[in-house]
């Protein structure tokens, strides 16, 4: 009660007829705030904000006044996320970003400091930066002004460049020229949130990262500025987002990955960034952007799997929160608890790009403790990143024949994967889906036949959980790669070879083939496939028909009688007058089948 | 390695034949060596060879560094004939020890100053050429090597310790060969196992294996059995490259890292801060944490000297080495770079509690102690008022003491000895080694033309003789520059200012030698006592104009106080704007003294009256001597000095005679301080300010954490903090 008298004693005063009292009592007011949350929401809520937000546009108040109210803005923007909200509300941005036009800077950092507070905030619409178009130019000028200007409006932008559209306004209104520079600023906060820039900016984006590479600071080229920043005695923040930077431009293709500043500064540093040593937040940046730097060169997989122990240095990841800290200390379990789940799916991500291709090192992986376990785990857990992650990790891991025969055999990982698919969100489905393509591409002849049983049992199993609603569904996503990845599961669902066919009919009765020929849906899907424009999608359901046709194979008379009524063989015929020689080739021989 | 131009790589026989076999040559070139730093301070990393030779100067303890280049083995040889048993108990393996060259059993003592530093191998293919040949070549190269093994293992004192530049050709199994500097092992027998140790008792090893072939680096104490693998056995550690196993002082080896075979370099790293060590393959860390916690780390505590040693086992098979004369692939000063912000970050946060204020009383009292001793008065007052202390030495006899330094560090001894014994008449009498020592002095000044006694018969300006302008210079300091090296020599070796050269040499090896820190800290002790620094830099800067410009006696104590750095022992250049070396203060003097005069110096100033009295002068100093002897005995001190003063006159030109550093102005210094430090005794005052104590103190402590191998001490100087 006494706050709110007193809050609203705070708020009268700026109605003062004396514009030195309501000078005062903006000033008091700034005092009473800072750092008092309950105090900044009672100012709200008792209607400061439009009040100061109408002295600061005013055009009789003193440049003071304007200041002082933009010096209080910001500072209850400081405060809760509802607070940014109230202030959103009132339209603060629009007026803030008038307020930059004044001449002077003290008001003009205030602004800023004010925007940058509000744009930093999860709340707010980055749009909002981009509604006027005048805006990015002239904080572009204002970069000049004072190395405060620097810092907030080089903060701003990191914040507020998501995705290419913003990528291209920013780069197109000159922030490379304008913000190099800074990267040599004597401020390290400049610095730094320069730096920051940068790695937003080349994320993904070709025309910016081939610009960086080529762009001269005080005679000495960007990368080798960044490669500069990574230093072991730079602090930790700084080495990270310089070799971000690094690792972007690397991605977007203007810096080779055998580039010795990927492969000896960025590589290993991001590595150092798993260690242990470094704080949770910092690992899990570390691993995923190593992740990232990694994932499509297998060069860089195999320095990257001998530094450091990175592979064993990943599997502490999982332990968090440990026993101790739940014992010893509250604050850290929550600390724990609160990046545990980041943890995992960083980890995972990096194990996945770190077996994407070499055999041996999805070997060291398997075999580190309890990997098994801990991806099934991460396969059912209630965080949609981490079982996406652990979902990639597994299906990285799943192009390994031997590791399909043995672990994923032993951990029977399909079931837990089965369930993944359940009701799950189109990432998942994608990566999952092609995961079970991997588990069940996996039929080699000289298996023994137990074996083949187990597998033939599965694919059954597969099926049946899979339900021909959900197959149906697959089919029928909009997403290009859910398409494409459950066409050639059910490719694979399908495939089995001459020799293995007698055993086929061992196995329950109930065969994946039958299940697919009672299901009109996804035959007419097939067949509705089979003359998409698309040739890869025609060629994967080519591979359906051809097994569901295959001759030597039972039932394949029934099958092939069945597809013909459908219009198949008019298809096929189409088909074989192809362009594209795959797809002709595999009508040709679909058709023999008719023939023989 | 192959960062520099390869010296034109004469034809060298084996080099060629072993190019045959697989490894591409070019493919091996940029590889090259392969770190291990030893047991001094921190690491060890090797560098490509395109890389340019290690730019950024780590200065860190001591980190040992060995990097091994493979060779494959040449064709004919019967390889298959090698018996490929699996190690554990291995046949005939060889191994050789890289102890550095001196003596072994140095290695093994308590750490050399600093710990010792790890050598590096590289082996290297051929093509990188490692090795220039011709003795120019080889001049150009010992130098480089030295540069970095000084930036490798900061705190080494290589008169102490010698870090390993090669192996040894004693400490190996007869089937090991050298070659090439004893930089390149070869394997001869016909199967076994051999080991090379390198010279010096530094940790580090690294090797390639070839197909079939075991290979192991790693490290191995003095006395190792050498016809087997690093490793194997007790006091010996080693990486093989067939398995990629570590074995730690066993038979059977832990999972450390990835295989490693012909042409890569292979290095290891001893950190003598954690005690750990770490392996790299082609500059890429293998990591420390995970084998090395379990089982290297705890023998690295217990066993501080180790060897780099590189074992072989199949007939033809070659390893070089780099011990740091090329740089490293692997980027050994980042890591470097990495140590040293920790222990700097672990010194700025030595938690002080709540003693805060005490440290902060503590602190200006040193500081004001300090300004009094030298006399620094008006800075002294300045700061005693704005720190709220009292100056325990009266305003007066500050000057006064201000007053002698001023003259004695002008060369005028005689006024200086004269003024002494006004104001201190019975000092000089109770100190006739002192007063002798004035005396010598005040004889060499003759001989120099600055003293007064000879100035007033001179023929013409006096200041043509003294590169050092006379008195009313600006800069005769009153006694030394605050932040004098000579000072920090003095009380580090802990004798009292009387005891200055002796002194001076033994606390100069290496202990002080940051000359440009010392002129930071000499403008940064203005500051802090309120003086500005534009001032100083314009008196530094005019110091040559206006030499001639200063008539007057009483120059300003302000004034005087900038003008310390002239006399620096070690940083006499300053003066000038950058700090030098003491040759190029040869050089400035003379250009100084053509600036003043554009006249030859001459003998007492030319003055025939002023040679006599100073023969004259001269056998007075002779019986003063003597009657010494009579009174006190033999002091050999005081007949050495009075040797080396009377030699100057057999010279026709004495400032350029091998004794003619005696009449370098800077030589005033000692003399200075002594006096300062007899009349302050006499005051009951401290003769060496708390200050200079202390900072002799804490110089000392790191020179015992280096002779102890605590590696810390690398990353850590005196002068890093006085600035």
């Amino acid at each position: 009660m006494e706050v709110t008298a007193s809050s609203r004693h705070y708020v009268d005063r700026l109605f003062d007829p004396d514009p030195q009292k309501v000078l005062q009592g903006v000033i008091d007011m700034k005092n009473a705030v800072i750092g008092n949350n309950k105090q900044k929401a009672n100012l709200i809520v008792l209607g400061a904000v439009p009040r100061l937000l109408y002295l600061l546009q005013q055009e009789t108040s003193t440049t003071e006044l304007k200041t002082e109210c933009a010096v209080v803005l910001g500072s209850l923007a400081m405060g809760t996320e509802n607070n940014v909200k109230s202030l959103l509300d009132c339209h603060i941005i629009p007026a803030l970003l008038q307020g930059l036009l004044s001449p002077d800077l003290k008001f003009i950092e205030a602004c800023l400091r004010c925007l940058r507070t509000i744009f930093t905030s999860p709340v707010t619409p980055e749009e909002l930066l981009y509604t006027d178009a005048t805006v990015i130019p002239h904080l572009m000028a204002l970069l000049s002004r004072s190395r405060y200007t620097q810092e907030y409006i080089c903060q701003i932008f990191s914040h507020c460049c998501k995705g290419p559209d913003h990528q291209t306004i920013l780069f197109n209104h000159g922030a490379v020229q304008n913000i190099a520079h800074l990267l040599t600023s004597l401020s390290y906060k400049v610095r730094m949130q320069a730096l920051k820039c940068f790695s937003v900016l080349a994320f993904e984006n070709p025309q910016v990262s081939m610009t960086l590479v080529n762009v001269l600071v005080d005679g000495e080229l960007l990368p080798q500025i960044f490669v500069k920043m990574l230093q072991r005695d730079k602090p930790i923040e700084m080495q990270l987002t310089s070799a971000k930077c690094l690792t972007y431009m690397c991605r977007a293709g203007a810096i080779r990955t055998d580039d010795n500043c990927i492969v000896l500064k960025t590589l290993p540093c991001l590595v150092r960034m798993c260690s242990k040593e470094r704080l949770l937040e910092e690992r899990v940046e570390g691993a995923e952007t190593l992740a990232y730097l990694i994932e499509p060169d297998v060069e860089l997989q195999r320095i990257a799997s001998i530094t450091d122990h990175l592979i064993a240095m990943l599997a502490d990841y999982f332990k968090y929160p440990s026993s101790v800290s739940a014992i010893t200390d509250i604050k850290r379990l929550d600390h724990d608890l609160k990046h545990a789940h980041e943890l995992r799916q960083a980890a995972f991500k990096l194990y996945a790009s770190l077996g994407a291709n070499d055999e041996d090192i999805r070997k060291k992986i398997i075999e580190t403790e309890n990997m098994m376990d801990r991806i099934v785990t991460g396969l059912s857990e209630s965080s949609v990143k981490v079982r996406l992650a652990a979902v990639r990790c597994l299906h990285s891991l799943s192009r390994s024949v031997q590791q399909l025969r043995t672990s994923f055999q032993d951990h029977a990982v399909w079931k837990p994967l089965m369930k993944v698919l359940q009701n799950a969100p189109d990432e998942i489905l994608v990566v999952a889906s092609s995961m079970l393509c991997n588990l069940l591409l996996e039929f080699s002849p000289s298996k023994e036949n137990m074996a083949f049983q187990a597998e033939q049992k599965i694919k059954a199993d597969i099926l049946r959980s899979l339900s021909t609603e959900q197959l149906f569904r697959l089919l029928s996503d909009s997403d290009l790669n859910v398409l494409m990845k459950t066409l050639g599961l059910l490719r694979n669902l399908l495939s089995t070879r001459p020799t293995l066919c007698i055993l086929a009919n061992i196995a329950d009765g109930t065969t994946a083939k039958d299940l697919i020929m009672t299901n009109d849906d996804i035959l007419q899907k097939i067949k509705y496939y089979m003359g998409h424009s698309h040739v890869k999608l025609q060629l994967a359901a080519m591979f359906c028909i051809s097994n569901l046709i295959w001759n030597e194979e039972e039932g394949s008379q029934e099958r092939q009688d069945k597809l013909r009524d459908m219009g198949i063989v008019d298809i096929l015929h189409k088909l074989s007058q192809s362009p594209d020689s795959n797809l002709c080739d595999k009508a040709k021989t679909a058709l023999q089948q008719y023939l023989a | 390695m192959s960062g520099q131009p390869p010296p034109p790589p004469p034809p060298q026989q084996q080099q060629q034949q072993q190019q045959l076999p697989p490894p591409p040559p070019a493919a091996l070139a940029p590889v090259s060596g392969v770190v291990l730093p030893a047991p001094p301070a921190v690491s060890a990393g090797s560098s490509p060879a395109g890389s340019p030779g290690g730019g950024a100067g780590g200065d860190g303890l001591g980190a040992a560094a060995a990097a091994l280049l493979l060779h494959p083995p040449p064709p004919p040889p019967p390889a298959t004939a090698a018996p490929p048993p699996p190690p554990p108990p291995p046949p005939p393996p060889a191994s050789a020890a890289a102890p550095a060259s001196g003596p072994p059993g140095l290695a093994a003592g308590p750490g050399p100053a600093g710990g010792t530093p790890a050598p590096a191998l590289v082996a290297g293919s051929s093509a990188a050429a490692p090795f220039p040949h011709g003795d120019s070549a080889l001049n150009e190269q010992e130098k480089e090597l030295q540069r970095r093994l000084k930036r490798l293992y900061p705190a080494v004192d290589e008169q102490e310790t010698p870090l390993p530049r090669s192996w040894s050709p004693k400490d190996k199994f007869s089937y090991i060969g050298l070659s090439q500097n004893n930089l390149r092992v070869h394997y001869k027998g016909t199967g076994g196992a051999l080991t090379r140790r390198g010279r010096p008792p530094l940790p580090l090893a690294a090797g390639c294996a070839t197909s079939g072939g075991y290979m192991g680096i790693g490290l191995s104490a003095q006395g190792v059995n050498m016809n087997r693998l690093p490793g194997w056995d007790k006091h010996s550690y080693g990486y093989h490259g067939d398995d990629g196993h570590s074995f730690c002082s066993s038979g059977t080896g832990q999972p450390y890292g990835p295989t490693f075979t012909t042409g890569d370099v292979i290095g290891c790293c001893v950190n003598l801060i954690n005690n750990t060590c770490f392996y790299t393959k082609n500059g890429h860390s293998l990591g420390t944490e995970i084998i090395y916690c379990i089982c290297l780390m705890k023998y690295v505590i217990l066993q501080p000297n180790l060897y780099p040693t590189v074992g072989l086992q199949t007939p033809g098979e070659v390893v070089d080495a780099n011990f740091g004369q090329h740089p490293f692939v692997f980027d050994i000063e980042d890591y470097m770079r990495e140590w040293r912000t920790k222990i700097q970050a672990q010194i700025d946060r030595f938690p002080i509690g709540e003693r805060e204020g005490e440290w902060q009383t503590m602190i200006q009292k040193m500081v004001s102690s300090y300004l009094v001793h030298h006399g620094y008065c008006a800075t002294a007052e300045a700061f005693a008022r704005s720190t709220d202390q009292t100056v325990l030495e009266e305003l007066a006899s500050i000057k006064n003491r201000q007053r002698i330094q001023k003259l004695v560090l002008a060369g005028r001894m005689g006024e200086a000895i004269e003024t002494t014994q006004q104001l201190y008449p019975s000092l000089l009498e109770r100190n006739p080694n002192l007063l002798f020592t004035l005396k010598v002095r005040q004889f060499i000044e003759m001989v120099n033309g600055t003293d007064s006694e000879v100035r007033c018969l001179g023929g013409r300006s006096p200041k043509s003789q003294d590169s050092y302008p006379v008195s009313p210079r600006p800069f005769s300091s009153p006694s030394m520059s605050p932040s004098h090296g000579m000072n920090i020599h003095n009380l580090a070796s802990g004798k009292g200012s009387t005891a200055h050269f002796s002194g001076f040499e033994s606390c100069s090896n290496g202990v002080i030698s940051n000359k440009a820190h010392q002129s930071y800290c000499h403008s940064n002790k203005h500051q802090s006592s309120n003086l500005n620094v534009p001032e100083l830099n314009s008196i530094n800067m005019s110091r040559s104009q206006q030499v001639n410009n200063f008539t007057s006696n009483d120059v300003d104590m302000e004034t005087d106080h900038y003008s310390n750095g002239v006399g620096e022992t070690s940083s006499n250049g300053f003066l000038n704007g950058s700090s030098k070396h003491d040759h190029e203060m040869e050089d400035c003097d003379t250009e100084m003294e053509v600036d003043s005069s554009q006249l030859r110096r001459q003998l007492c100033g030319g003055s025939q009256a002023a040679i006599e009295r100073m023969i004259h002068f001269g056998r007075e100093l002779q019986a003063m001597s003597e009657q010494l002897r009579r009174d006190c005995g033999k002091n050999t001190a005081n007949k050495k000095m009075l040797k080396d003063a009377f030699s100057l006159l057999a010279y026709s030109d004495p400032w350029n005679s091998p004794v003619g550093n005696q009449l370098d102005p800077i030589q005033r210094e000692p003399v200075c301080s002594a006096l300062n430090s007899a009349i302050l005794e006499t005051h009951n005052l401290p003769k060496q300010p708390p200050l200079a104590l202390a900072m002799g103190q804490a110089t000392q402590c790191l020179g015992l954490m280096a002779r102890s191998g605590i590696g810390s001490c690398a990353f850590a100087t005196v002068e890093d903090y006085l600035h």
